[in-house]
């Protein structure tokens, strides 16, 4: 959270790039809710999300620029909830 | 407040387990429910919210570069779209509420079960999340504030830095809420 250092500053055309970027993975979840693609709808749109995700976190919130702990404790956070989801759904696939 | 951030995710990532589980059990239901929600104004909400993350990113460039008067700009720019973002639920939740769709209504009590499921956890989600974005516009407030008395500067921009970080929070849990309840099959 305190950061002595100096902070990486990005410039507003890289944040400008990262939003026409987001906003076109948008545009494209939309569309793709159109196309019936059966079992695939979920993993698709997810897919989708988990990239946008992905470019707020590393850009405007500069998960990029940031130092180890939060690196890794993010991620930790991550895969904890990578683990309660996957063993929901063991228990819930299989009973 | 990275550690606060990592709490949130798991909050609603326990609100996410349980709707994975009953989508599971009720996919057709669910797929039904979906297709009463109004995709236009979703679509149209996570526009906002996305150029409002993007206003909150560059106001706190704008601070580092001692850019005052933009950072404000940038500021308020970006509680007008929390507005517009609530205003819209407003008229969303309405619409569902006239049409007799809400938590003990008669049309859900009386109807298939996973319906009532699928609406509950609408409920339940977008009015967590929509919480989130009011407590998000009062933490932007503070910092414009902040920016306006000089609190706030290129030296030391926390404040900012960390209200930004909420925001985008908010954000990131809109991004997986609208496909999944707006776009089901």
């Amino acid at each position: 959270m305190e950061k002595a250092e100096k902070p990486h500053v990005l410039g507003y055309g890289q944040l400008a790039l990262v939003l026409g970027l987001l906003l076109i993975l948008t545009g494209l979840t939309v569309a793709v809710s159109y196309v019936h693609l059966g079992f695939w709808n979920v993993p698709v749109a997810l897919s989708i999300a988990s990239l946008k995700a992905s470019l707020v976190l590393l850009f405007f919130m500069h998960l990029k620029y940031e130092g180890r702990v939060i690196r890794y404790s993010f991620i930790s956070t991550v895969l904890f909830l990578a683990v309660m989801i996957g063993f929901t759904f063991w228990d819930v696939a299989f009973r | 407040m990275w550690l606060f951030l990592y709490s949130e995710i798991i909050l609603f990532g326990g609100l996410f387990v349980l709707y994975a589980v009953y989508f599971h059990n009720h996919a057709q239901y669910f797929a039904e429910g979906g297709k009463e929600l109004n995709r236009v104004i979703g679509a149209l909400n996570t526009i906002v919210l996305l150029v409002s993350s993007f206003t909150v990113a560059a106001s706190i460039t704008a601070i580092q570069r001692e850019k005052k008067g933009q950072a404000i700009g940038l500021l308020l720019f970006s509680l007008f779209c929390g507005v517009i973002f609530l205003v819209n639920k407003y008229f969303e939740w309405g619409a569902k509420i006239h049409h007799d769709i809400y938590p003990n209504s008669a049309t859900l009590q009386d109807g298939a079960p996973g319906l009532n499921i699928f609406f509950g956890l609408y409920y339940v989600i977008t009015g967590l999340h929509g919480l989130h974005v009011i407590i998000g516009m009062v933490l932007l407030s503070i910092s414009l504030a902040m920016i306006l008395r000089n609190r706030i500067t290129a030296a030391r921009f926390s404040m900012l830095e960390n209200s930004g970080l909420y925001w985008h929070l908010v954000d990131l849990i809109w991004i997986f809420v609208f496909p999944l309840f707006y776009l089901v099959l």
